[in-house]
């Protein structure tokens, strides 16, 4: 196992420096700079900008200046919000993505493995198809609508919670958002785990379990679970990513301070050393994730083990 | 609700009927609803004399602003919070001209050196006197290339003795023409005299800093718990993309006279999610309104919604350097064919006033000239339009080809679709096509002279004409037209010398009528400002400019 984890840091090594230094200079290469503006600066001006910002050297100066920043933990100067610095806005930020996606990320998991097994178990049945359309509905309504709605019933109709607004992160603040969140991420995994669990459910063993006469619930959650689970977590490798790093759409409607905005705005405005430290964020936590349900598909399952 | 109920019961419910379900039960939400806002407050009579126990503003901030340093700002989002944390040595006035700031006074008698009188009780946000130093350092510093100012051009523009040498780096900063006479009184050396240079003053670039906190802090200064200011309200809250606090400033000069004990600031880019919390009486005061909501705003809400005129035109600008546009009969017929009243009323309907000039009719000393165009009838301006295309040698065998630029945005494709088809249908043979680019590409591609035709538009600093007209000249920084003509630039250079204010109206008048004959950019509309203000505010007077103060706001009890 710990041999296992060492190759996978390895292997995270160049993967990521790649990914900076494509990212470095596909930023580069996107017409426009971040100081450019209508109103045109005179030349001198926009000079002065650049030298205050080290624009005036050549890009691969510049390239192996910001990995020297980087190896000290530095992601540089915001050249949009001027202020602070982008490790600054990050921390600023990252803890309240964190916190609505993982609320959402469990609502997620709770309600999705459960509609999916009660759909698997009920196949065929009213609640079955009643949950699936369901599900092909959070599926298919984006959440630029569904959030919306949320707002102009919860919030403006019926006055039960704010409209927008994150108040470090006070209960009623949360709850339209990670609903909002949750919900694509509770259809699709309802739709997987049940899959999944109907396949298990026709398998030998189960049938085996059943002709011993072991109770139902007993089977579903000592036997059926563990294996049906499998294909869900390989999904929520990424998809917990995802969630974490934050939904600009859920972040503008409900007006959050997250990471979403910060990257679209960052992209928006050629904010280079922005896009580029989010850009690792997502990166490292996607190769994390990805190594952790590698490690918990060992520990689920008992036919995966690694040298 | 019922809707909800209903489709669990149905077996054979799909997407369609739930979607439809769901919007109807969500836009009837809020008008079935009958203890909205509205009912309620048209219900009762709220008496503006009567302030409320909470005296908290709530407002709409546009998008999250770049920096709190006035010396480094560019946009309006940044000016709204600085102008209640900063205050310059004028402030706008509602009539459009300017009052007094933290000058109490001021005094020329030739136009070129100016003479402020700072008030004797203006205070820093720590105690500190602002002192006719604070202004020295200050201007001295947003003309500094270290500062790296994107309006550091802006005091240039004022002409301020050695301004743009020290922009340029040939001359140190110490050698611009301010001086401390005293430690109140603030003399200004211009190189020539500018008779509007006051009126200049009100844009919050020209705010002072307080040295020793820039000095200790460096780029940090702005920040919470380090902000030191002189303006009627002091920082004390700052979440990056939620929310901007400050609170009433007790040292300010006119603390006393400051109703409002907080305001907060909410930096909600999208006018649809700002109009929901506005509507969730979440804010009292939005930074714009979506316009596809505003038949509906005003029948619900017309006392809430507050239209302002704005010095700014929307306009569409013409490649001078190629084909076919290097031609003054094409672009006067493409400008004569555009309906204005339709694009004004229709296309936009917020209250923009058709425009055919580049100065929008409300600025200060301008008054628009009866340029011939300007005064025949669209029939008329169409007959004309046709015969110059005809002239220039355009017709079915020979269309005229070009592509319209617009930045990727709803509006900017609403107005670019009636004006294409206004052309089609009105000259014949023209061949359009509509190209919309992101905003910094869209940036990029006008800075290059790499289009045809680009939609613009020009929002002014400061209340006088030149504001404006400044844009065409040849060197122009904004003159994405490619726009020359010595005589224009003659006019504006005698204008800007001419002291007397008939006869500078008189050159401004001629620059226009220049205009109407080159058609460089063909004018569409004058803009309109928006907001969205709770009954429950009161003292919101804004200038063409869109200045407004918090420090004039209160909260009516309701």
């Amino acid at each position: 196992m710990l041999r296992f984890i060492a190759k996978r840091v390895l292997e995270a090594i160049p993967t990521l420096f790649i990914l900076i230094t494509v990212s470095f200079f596909l930023m580069r290469f996107a017409p426009g700079n971040p100081f450019s503006a209508e109103i045109a600066m005179t030349p001198e001006v926009m000079a002065n900008i650049e030298a205050k910002y080290g624009f005036d050297k050549p890009v691969h100066e510049q390239y192996f200046s910001y990995l020297g920043g980087l190896l000290q933990g530095d992601l540089g100067p915001s050249f949009k919000y001027k202020d602070f610095t982008v490790n600054e806005l990050v921390a600023q930020a990252f803890p309240v993505s964190l916190k609505i996606g993982l609320l959402a990320f469990i609502v997620a998991v709770t309600f999705g493995v459960t509609f999916g097994t009660i759909a698997a178990l009920r196949q065929n049945t009213w609640l079955d198809y009643t949950i699936m359309t369901g599900a092909m509905a959070g599926v298919v309504i984006p959440s630029f609508v569904l959030a919306p709605l949320l707002v102009l019933i919860f919030a403006i109709g019926l006055d039960w919670l704010p409209a927008g607004g994150w108040h470090n992160g006070a209960t009623p603040y949360v709850v339209l958002p990670v609903i909002g969140m949750s919900l694509y991420y509770i259809a699709s995994i309802s739709r997987i785990m049940r899959g999944s669990m109907i396949e298990v459910l026709n398998a030998n063993f189960i049938r085996t379990a059943k002709s011993k006469g072991l109770s139902t619930p007993y089977i579903i959650v000592r036997h059926a679970l563990r294996p049906a689970i499998l294909p869900v977590l390989s999904y929520l490798g990424p998809a917990l990513v995802g969630i974490i790093t934050g939904s600009v759409v859920i972040e503008t409607i409900f007006g959050l301070p997250g990471i979403g905005q910060l990257f679209v705005n960052g992209a928006l405005n050629r904010d280079y050393s922005m896009v580029l430290g989010l850009t690792i964020l997502v990166g490292a936590l996607t190769i994390t994730f990805n190594a952790i349900v590698d490690i918990l598909y060992a520990v689920v399952d008992p036919k995966i083990r690694y040298a | 609700m019922l809707p909800h109920l209903q489709l669990k019961r149905s077996r054979t419910w799909h997407i369609g009927p739930l979607l439809a379900a769901l919007l109807a039960l969500g836009g009837c939400g809020a008008p079935s609803d009958p203890s909205s806002e509205t009912s309620k407050q048209t219900a009762v009579k709220l008496d503006p004399t009567k302030l409320a126990a909470d005296q908290t503003l709530v407002r709409g901030g546009g998008s999250e602003p770049e920096t709190l340093d006035p010396h480094k700002i560019s946009g309006t989002p940044e000016s709204a919070i600085l102008r209640d944390l900063m205050e310059t040595l004028v402030i706008a006035s509602a009539d459009g001209g300017v009052r007094p700031g933290v000058a109490e006074s001021w005094e020329t008698t030739d136009n070129q050196h100016y003479f402020f009188k700072i008030r004797e009780s203006a205070k820093w946000s720590n105690g500190d006197p602002v002192t006719a130093e604070d202004f020295v350092y200050s201007w001295q510093r947003i003309l500094d290339p270290k500062t790296a100012s994107k309006y550091a051009w802006y005091l240039a523009a004022g002409k301020v003795k050695n301004a743009q040498d020290i922009v340029d780096g040939k001359q140190p900063p110490e050698n611009l023409g301010v001086e401390a006479v005293d430690a109140n009184t603030f003399k200004v050396s211009l190189e020539a005299p500018v008779p509007y240079f006051v009126s200049m003053l009100v844009h919050a670039s020209t705010s002072p800093v307080h040295k020793g906190t820039v000095e200790q802090y460096g780029d940090q200064w702005t920040r919470v718990g380090n902000f030191v200011g002189n303006g009627a309200f002091r920082l004390t809250e700052w979440v990056v993309n939620e929310r901007i606090e400050y609170v009433k400033n007790e040292h300010y000069w006119d603390a006393d006279n400051v109703k409002l004990e907080k305001v907060r600031s909410l930096p909600i880019a999208s006018p649809n999610a700002e109009l929901k919390r506005y509507e969730a009486g979440e804010i009292d005061f939005t930074f714009e309104v979506p316009i596809e909501h505003i038949n509906r705003l005003r029948k619900e809400r017309a006392d809430e919604v507050r239209t302002a005129p704005y010095i700014g035109t929307y306009y569409y600008e013409f490649n001078t350097t190629q084909p076919p546009f290097n031609d003054s009969r094409v672009r006067r017929a493409l400008a004569y064919a555009i309906d204005r009243e339709i694009m004004a009323n229709k296309v936009m309907g917020r209250g923009e006033k058709p425009s055919f000039h580049l100065t929008p009719g409300i600025v200060t000393g301008f008054d628009a000239p009866a340029t011939s165009w300007s005064q025949k009838t669209q029939a008329e301006r169409v007959a004309k339009a046709k015969e110059l295309l005809a002239e220039a040698g355009y017709n079915a065998q020979n269309p005229l080809k070009f592509s319209v630029l617009y930045n990727t945005n709803d509006n900017h494709k609403k107005v670019a679709v009636a004006i294409t088809a206004m052309w089609k249908q009105t000259l014949g043979h023209v061949d359009v096509t509509l190209e919309n680019q992101e905003w910094k590409t869209y940036l990029d591609t006008r800075a290059n002279t790499d289009f045809d035709i680009a939609r613009a538009g020009w929002i002014g600093d400061y209340n006088e004409p030149s504001t404006m007209l400044k844009l065409l000249l040849t060197d122009g920084g904004s003159n994405y037209s490619k726009y020359s003509n010595p005589k224009y630039d003659e006019l504006f250079a005698k204008s800007a010398k001419e002291l007397d204010l008939n006869k500078r109206a008189e050159y401004y008048a001629q620059a226009e009528e220049i205009l109407a004959e080159d058609m460089p950019i063909a004018p569409i509309y004058q803009y309109v400002t928006q907001h969205m203000v709770k009954r429950h505010v009161g003292g919101y007077a804004p200038d063409p400019l869109d200045n407004y103060y918090s420090k004039d706001m209160w909260i009516i009890e309701h």
